[in-house]
């Protein structure tokens, strides 16, 4: 194990990496008001994070990440271009896995950036692979705007579109909810008999959710089982979008093909194009590199574009030893009016010096 | 060294309790005043009474500060990170039931299952401008089960009690609560979502996992556990 000391030379030593490229350090407070933070990840961030409390200042989270109060403070002083560097603890609840760290070193690069996104990802992502340099580590990437394209160029109504949007962090509802819409699973009996009539009873209101909006819910209802159901065409689109994994090179290929049928991911298939010959010019060796449709789903919902994470080959137990992504989204939820895309990752130094004392013997 | 048996110091669950050791000829009794926690066991030698809130009884288990407790299922899941790990089922006691349920007002004939409770909340939120307030006191356990559900855009609100009045009181729109008979529920113009069971608990005696036991300890715990199962 390496000690505090070796792990913050290790942090030092990446941040220098980042200085290098012109980001100025910053050195946000470890405890965070909840506020921000529950209101936009809600009840999870209560079971990855410590939450603490005072009568004076109420609720106060223990850090979680950086990206969050890094944004808050670069969108406060305006949507300015901008590189930011930081390096310092960050605090994660755990109650299942004994062996993950609560509290550990985590060194970050942010990259805000207007003009040219598929650069700033090429550099967020060379940079860390740089500093992992010559480590037996595999890279994975994805892209979770391919497949917000796919679900808003869906053949079916808006609301179902938004339903699917809002779960697309969550696989296993969004399933739920692609089996309830193509008619796979049945609409359940009390639904039936709710929309037949049936379903009146004489209890009184109680609570702040007003008639109008138990209304305007069955009205919604009513909409939804007069309209077609997403044709199985459309589920098997969006299957083989999720099942892409591949070579990112072939990888754009297959998504070339799937865009044919769903030309609505077009675009987003084209900023991939783009990214991965950012990458080639940077020096990274995308004929190897990995694409996963999937990646990125089960992390923390503010990335909306491209992700990325660093395994080590001989741990697959480990979390990741780096991973980021982008997040334009996250600016304008913040950023009060502003916006500006913006890309960044974090490195955790003290994985990554154990991998290498394990990499000596 | 006595084997310390930790047992909820009052009310219903207390009574029980010390019924169904009697009728296993381990009699456990209260001594001293109606207020004084203090208690003695016959019929078996080296057994002490700990007379403890139930609540507490989880992590005294945990800690392996007693050996044996009288606690619920939904006590001890709630209060003990890996659980399993810490304390082991010795037998279910057939009293205390109770189950862990998500329950909304009657009125909402459009939510019946917790699908319905997810799109629900989606729209209040969107209404309102804040999430949809679950009232409970078994955060980690609603939490998990609402997790797995893919259930977003609510927030828990700690009640720790007469949680089935917040909703009439407009300080939570839904909660997850224990009942056993839904009478409570139904009073107060609740019902229970037909998927929102969480969990099904009852009295149950637990065995630490932690505790250390010399010899003669381990003795008297096998002698007494042959006489309970």
């Amino acid at each position: 194990m390496a000690t505090r000391s070796e792990i913050l030379a290790k942090a030092s030593a990446f941040r220098a990496l980042f200085e290098a490229r012109g980001a100025m350090v910053v050195e946000p407070p470890i405890l965070q008001p909840a506020e921000t933070l529950l209101d936009l990840y809600g009840e999870d961030i209560r079971a990855r994070a410590y939450v603490t409390s005072d009568a004076l200042r109420g609720e106060q989270l223990l850090r979680p990440d950086y990206t969050v109060p890094v944004v808050q403070m670069h969108m406060t002083h305006g949507a300015k271009p901008a590189r930011y560097t930081y390096s310092g603890e960050v605090f994660r609840r755990q109650e299942k896995d004994p062996t993950r760290a609560n509290e550990y070193i985590q060194v970050g690069y942010e990259v805000f950036d207007d003009v040219d996104p598929a650069a700033a990802d090429a550099e967020v992502f060379a940079l860390i692979s740089q500093g992992l340099n010559g480590l037996p580590v595999t890279a994975v990437t994805g892209d979770i705007g391919i497949l917000m394209a796919a679900v808003k160029g869906l053949d079916t109504t808006v609301p179902r579109k938004s339903a699917l949007m809002r779960h697309i962090w969550r696989p296993r509802r969004f399933r739920a909810l692609l089996d309830r819409y193509s008619g796979k699973t049945p609409v359940p009996a009390t639904r039936t008999a709710l929309l037949a009539g049936d379903g009146k009873i004489d209890a009184p209101l109680i609570g702040l959710r007003s008639a109008a909006e138990i209304e305007a819910r069955i009205q919604s209802l009513r909409e939804d089982a007069a309209c077609a159901p997403l044709g199985a065409g459309q589920v098997a689109l969006i299957q083989a979008l999720l099942d892409t994994r591949e070579t990112m090179r072939n990888a754009i290929s297959q998504l070339r093909d799937i865009a044919v049928d769903l030309p609505a991911i077009s675009d987003a298939v084209d900023r991939l194009a783009l990214r991965e010959k950012a990458l080639t010019e940077r020096g990274v060796d995308t004929e190897n590199l990995m694409f996963e449709a999937s990646f990125g789903r089960v992390s923390m919902e503010y990335y909306d574009g491209f992700v990325f994470g660093f395994r080590a080959d001989a741990r697959p137990e480990w979390p990741m030893l780096a991973s980021g992504g982008r997040y334009d989204a996250l600016t304008r939820r913040l950023g009060q009016g502003a916006e500006i895309p913006a890309v960044g990752g974090v490195m955790r130094p003290g994985l990554i010096l154990e991998l290498e004392g394990a990499n000596d013997h | 060294m006595t084997i310390k048996l930790g047992v909820p110091s009052k009310g219903r669950l207390m009574e029980k309790t010390f019924e169904w050791f009697g009728a296993r000829g381990v009699s456990l009794q209260r001594t001293g005043s109606e207020r004084e926690y203090a208690g003695t066991v016959d019929g078996i030698d080296g057994v002490s009474l700990i007379l403890l809130s139930a609540g507490e009884i989880p992590r005294e288990l945990a800690s392996g500060r007693i050996h044996l407790g009288v606690t619920g299922t939904d006590l001890i899941q709630e209060k003990l990170a890996r659980w399993d790990q810490l304390v082991a089922p010795v037998e279910e006691l057939a009293f205390g039931q109770a189950d862990l349920i998500i329950a909304v007002p009657q009125a909402w004939v459009d939510v019946d299952t917790v699908s319905d409770l997810d799109a629900a909340a989606a729209a209040f939120r969107a209404h309102h401008g804040f999430r949809m307030r679950i009232a409970t006191k078994y955060h980690r356990l609603v939490r998990e089960y609402l997790r797995v559900a893919g259930v977003a855009d609510y927030a828990l609100i700690d009640s720790q009690g007469a949680t089935e009045g917040t909703v009439k009181n407009e300080t939570a729109e839904a909660i997850a609560d224990i009942t056993s008979s839904g009478e409570t529920l139904r009073a107060n113009h609740l019902k229970i979502l037909s998927d929102g069971l969480i969990l099904k608990s009852q009295a149950t005696l637990w065995r630490s996992r932690t505790a250390e036991l010399d010899d003669l300890q381990r003795e008297t715990l096998t002698s007494l556990l042959g006489r309970l199962t």
